[in-house]
């Protein structure tokens, strides 16, 4: 399912919406999540999951092509956990 | 850095001030597009959402774990995981603005 198929989903089930109103409630709900992430914050939706950012250290990597030694910055990565009930429904376990 | 916790109500006030519906219908929409996502992951469709990421549905084979405490073996069930892959412009976003040069 790709952004484009979630709004038609959603536009689906809620006739009484413009679609263009739908597209920005999907989009305002990514960027607001993006926004989060972007100032360090946490995100968490009970059910279905966090997202959160993970720092990482400077450190000296190597090209492993040619074994030469390069600096990597420190780096911030997002980060996903999955929620309870999510993880249970994957695995079949509803209720 | 704040070390702020944002939930579905800031995601529902967010959408109640960007397209004007009631509160209650805005909180109802962030729920939608939750449970959407999640129905397809559990249909074992991928979700992907362009300039976020990607969520995606990986299947473990049954493998031997062991209590740490007790150090006995266990058998680990297969099982799904989900994982999440950010995208380029998500993860680059992150690092301008946690990170600048």
């Amino acid at each position: 399912m790709t952004r484009s198929e979630l709004i038609a989903r959603i536009a689906q089930q809620n006739p009484h919406l413009y679609h263009r109103d739908v597209e920005r409630i999907v989009t305002t709900i990514f960027d607001e999540i993006t926004d989060a992430l972007c100032q360090g914050d946490r995100v968490e939706l009970r059910g279905f999951g966090a997202f959160s950012v993970k720092h990482r250290e400077a450190r000296v990597g190597r090209n492993p092509r040619t074994g030469e030694s390069v600096s990597v910055d420190a780096k911030a990565v997002p980060f996903f956990k999955t929620g309870k009930l999510l993880r249970e429904r994957l695995n079949g376990d509803e209720e | 850095m704040s070390d702020r916790t944002v939930t579905r109500a800031e995601l529902a006030e967010a959408v109640y001030e960007e397209v004007g519906l009631s509160r209650n219908e805005s909180a109802d929409l962030v729920e939608a597009v939750l449970n959407e996502m999640s129905n397809a992951l559990v249909e074992g469709e991928s979700v992907k959402i362009s300039s976020f990421g990607s969520f995606s549905i990986r299947s473990k084979g049954e493998r031997i774990g062991r209590n740490p405490k007790t150090g006995e073996e266990v058998p680990i069930s297969p099982r799904k995981v989900l994982s999440f892959r950010p995208s380029h412009v998500l993860k680059n976003a992150i690092n301008d603005s946690l990170y600048p040069e």
